[in-house]
């Protein structure tokens, strides 16, 4: 079956080369940063996580949103789902692989990764999310390929993968709540501290991985013969809409907690985040116009996304799902984890800009992602479109 | 065999290639290490052959034992002498010399301990 | 026998089998976790006082009359643990640093306080909790509680993730952005002068204050404690023990905390 990616169009071809390129150049980057040490990133003393650490957190959500495919499919038998919801496996592959690849990224000794399975610590929630993103990847591939497998064999598939399947739904709500645990029981992070975190990192999750899958699946419209049918556009247009709004819910009961009862660590990191923290003689910013954006773009979404709906519109489709994506990756893949560090728990305040080296290796395990995503998707495709004509 | 006429030598090749670091090597089997032992001690802290062959296990008990266990750092020989246990404050104590008792194992077995990234040896000049 | 009832049997049984193993299988994984989950008994009231624990009164008034003082410990502890410096904030190391009491208590707002108290300089380090956020975090007990409640850390095995710095509320942990034994663009050693017998660390762990476990183990005070001893500027010793000078001091003083609140349970005690 894998060696259906083995063909491909020059398009095809000229695409892989480009991520390649990509994670050439990054890969230098990290050459750069392994031999020099974490001290080459735009991190520092007061915020000791940045970039790497915040896509991680937003890629989790990715993964998880293919719960939102899964779940209708196999536990609803709503069969428009039919032709997507391999889609939604494999994307939870490729995010969680590039969540994996961010966590090593982030490492100060990276060769002694596995000492957390060496000394294997049950109160530290990193240990957790270890325990569950891989479990995650394992599932994934696991009832992913072997369901493919069986559609390109013509016959059903096994009865034994069922468990899995089922098994995989609520693994994929434990890893966003494991990966909120990390942020949200830390005594003196207040912006963290708050037991709506899980929720909210759900809800957008439940909005941002369907949002880009339904871009993927509308490139993939254009470019192949492959349509995941009206039925489905329309379902999950529902699901992102809905989950966006939920999103935005749990975010104004953030602000409403923090502004009403007034205690400054709860106002501060919002006042930094939207409308610039005076501290001294400064006003720090620097996060303010992408956040302000964000819940601009976020809601802007919402509405285009029924309104792409009723006059079933894909252009308006794909512009609405590009503006949630966009949205909920500046809140949790930027405002999220570089808020929690301001201001630190010594009354500081230190902006945080990632360097050039940074940047580059972000983008190649962005680009590794895609890779591995445009190669799970034309197996799949692949196999669909074989099947069906 | 289908295929035979490209197989074989391709597979000969690659077997060539895979043991190469033996052949290279051959007949030089004389170069034994011989690490520079202290003159002026008779006896090390556990028997010899324990300490060539799991002296950096010992080394994790003593940190282990020491860092977390609030273990003691004085030992004791079997033949009563009192000594450190410590890498940089105990073993370099008698073996002062690094590149004459460590490095001349751990080069010929081709490993490459971290102790030294952060441990000093003795008047390490940095 | 109906399925529906067989279901219900089996649905029991697995239930009750459940019931019985997993408190098991919970307590059999939390063992031997006792020096790194540390969750003392009561939420607010005083921790039972069992074996040792060691705590240090930090009186800050003695440092006002010393003005010189504090940095003497600073660099005396610095000097002995081969703590580099980098010359600037970010890659900044520090095991006792001072800070403005504005810094140090952020949560003091009085609307007016004594002239003295603005941007008074006071000497702060690791608050060797015993309710310890950053042992909860690390994924492989690299950072862990010791009986003597000092909150020690194995440098071998820091995988350097930075969830401590993250998880400590009083930033009293430093990450090593950069080779702690390099130099700088002029060739000056981060480390100025190296101490022989005790070790440096390496590029990517997290590090903080021992409180001298190396220097107590031999009969020594703690570095900054034994600079400070003739001002009796800082106190040291175990706090369980009824007898020591550490406890007359906290019996009789009025002392305060850094973020109580929080329920860490710090080891370090001011009077202001």
């Amino acid at each position: 079956m894998i060696e259906k990616a083995l063909k491909g169009s020059t398009g095809y071809w000229v695409w892989m080369l480009f991520l390649l390129s990509i994670m050439g150049v990054g890969g230098l980057c990290y050459v750069q940063q392994f031999n020099y040490g974490l001290g080459i990133t735009g991190m520092s003393r007061d915020v000791t996580w940045g970039v790497y650490i915040s896509q991680f957190t937003f890629l989790v959500g990715v993964a998880a949103g293919g719960l939102m495919l899964v779940l209708p499919y196999y536990l609803h038998n709503y069969k428009a789902f039919g032709r997507i919801v391999i889609l939604g496996e494999f994307m939870a592959i490729a995010a969680i692989a590039m969540c994996l690849m961010f966590i090593i990224a982030d490492l100060g000794q990276p060769m002694r990764a596995l000492n957390v399975l060496l000394h294997p610590t049950p109160n530290s929630m990193l240990f957790w999310d270890m325990i569950v993103l891989n479990g995650y990847l394992f599932l994934n591939v696991l009832c992913g390929w072997v369901v493919l497998q069986s559609e390109y064999k013509g016959i059903k598939y096994p009865k034994w993968v069922k468990p899995f399947i089922y098994l995989s739904i609520p693994w994929a709500v434990s890893i966003h709540t494991v990966t909120a645990f990390l942020y949200c029981g830390l005594p003196g992070r207040h912006f963290w501290l708050t037991a709506i975190l899980a929720p909210r990192f759900l809800a957008s999750a439940f909005a941002a991985g369907p949002a880009l899958l339904m871009i993927i699946a509308m490139i993939l419209k254009r470019t192949t013969r492959f349509d995941v049918g009206r039925e489905a556009q329309d379902k999950l247009v529902t699901i992102i809409g809905y989950a966006a709004m939920l999103n935005f819910f749990f975010l104004g009961c953030e602000f409403f907690v923090a502004y009403y009862s007034q205690i400054p660590g709860h106002m501060h990191t919002l006042d930094y985040l939207f409308w610039g923290l005076g501290h001294g003689d400064q006003v720090f910013n620097n996060l303010v116009p992408f956040m302000r954006a964000s819940v601009i773009m976020g809601l802007a979404g919402i509405g285009l996304i029924f309104v792409s709906r009723a006059k079933q519109c894909d252009g308006l489709l794909v512009l609405s799902c590009l503006l949630i994506f966009i949205a909920f990756w500046i809140d949790k893949g930027l405002g999220l984890v570089l808020g929690g560090f301001v201001p630190s728990p010594m009354d500081y305040v230190t902006e945080y800009y990632p360097s050039a080296q940074e940047i580059g290796v972000t983008a190649a395990v962005w680009a590794t992602g895609a890779f591995i995503l445009s190669i799970l998707y034309k197996v799949a495709i692949s196999v669909k479109l074989e099947k069906e004509v | 065999m289908y295929g035979k006429g490209r197989i074989i030598p391709a597979l000969i090749l690659f077997l060539g290639l895979m043991t190469t670091p033996i052949w290279y090597k051959s007949g030089d089997v004389s170069k034994m290490p011989k690490p520079e032992k202290p003159k002026d001690y008779t006896e090390c802290v556990a028997p010899v052959q324990y300490m060539r062959t799991s002296h950096m296990v010992l080394l994790n008990e003593w940190r282990d034992d020491i860092l977390r266990e609030g273990g003691t750092r004085v030992g004791k020989t079997a033949n009563g002498t009192e000594y450190v246990r410590s890498l940089q404050n105990g073993c370099m104590k008698c073996h002062s010399d690094k590149k004459k008792f460590c490095d001349t194992c751990h080069i010929y077995a081709s490993v490459k301990p971290y102790c030294w990234d952060c441990h000093l040896q003795p008047k390490e000049a940095m | 026998m109906d399925s529906k009832r067989r279901d219900f049997l089996k649905i029991a049984g697995l239930t009750a089998i459940a019931g019985i193993a997993a408190p098991s299988a919970f307590g059999t994984l939390l063992k031997g976790e006792a020096n790194a989950s540390s969750a003392p008994a009561g939420g607010h009231g005083p921790v039972a006082p069992t074996g040792k624990r060691y705590g240090m009164v930090i009186d800050v008034r003695k440092f006002t009359e010393n003005p010189e003082l504090a940095n003497q410990c600073i660099s005396a502890c610095h000097t002995i643990h081969n703590v580099p410096d980098f010359g600037n904030k970010k890659d900044e190391i520090k095991w006792i640093w001072v800070d403005s009491y504005e810094h140090v208590f952020p949560e003091n707002t009085q609307y007016k306080r004594p002239d003295a108290l603005k941007g008074m300089p006071i000497l702060t380090l690791c608050n060797h909790c015993d309710n310890p956020p950053c042992v909860r975090a690390c994924p492989t007990k690299a950072t862990y509680k010791k009986k003597d409640g000092i909150v020690g850390m194995d440098y071998h095995r820091c995988i350097g993730c930075r969830f401590c710095m993250a998880a400590c509320p009083y930033g009293a942990r430093s990450f090593n952005w950069r080779d702690p034994r390099g130099k700088d663009a002029n060739g000056r050693p981060f480390i100025k002068e190296i101490n022989q017998k005790y070790p440096t660390r390496m590029r990517g762990v997290v590090e903080k204050c021992n409180f001298c476990t190396e220097r107590l183990a031999i009969g020594q005070l703690p570095a900054c404690v034994e600079v400070a001893t003739p001002t009796k500027a800082l106190v040291f010793g175990d706090m369980n023990d009824p007898n020591s000078e550490i406890s007359q001091v906290l019996k009789t003083s009025f002392t305060i905390q850094r973020n109580p609140a929080i329920g860490t349970h710090p080891s370090l005690f001011y009077i202001i």
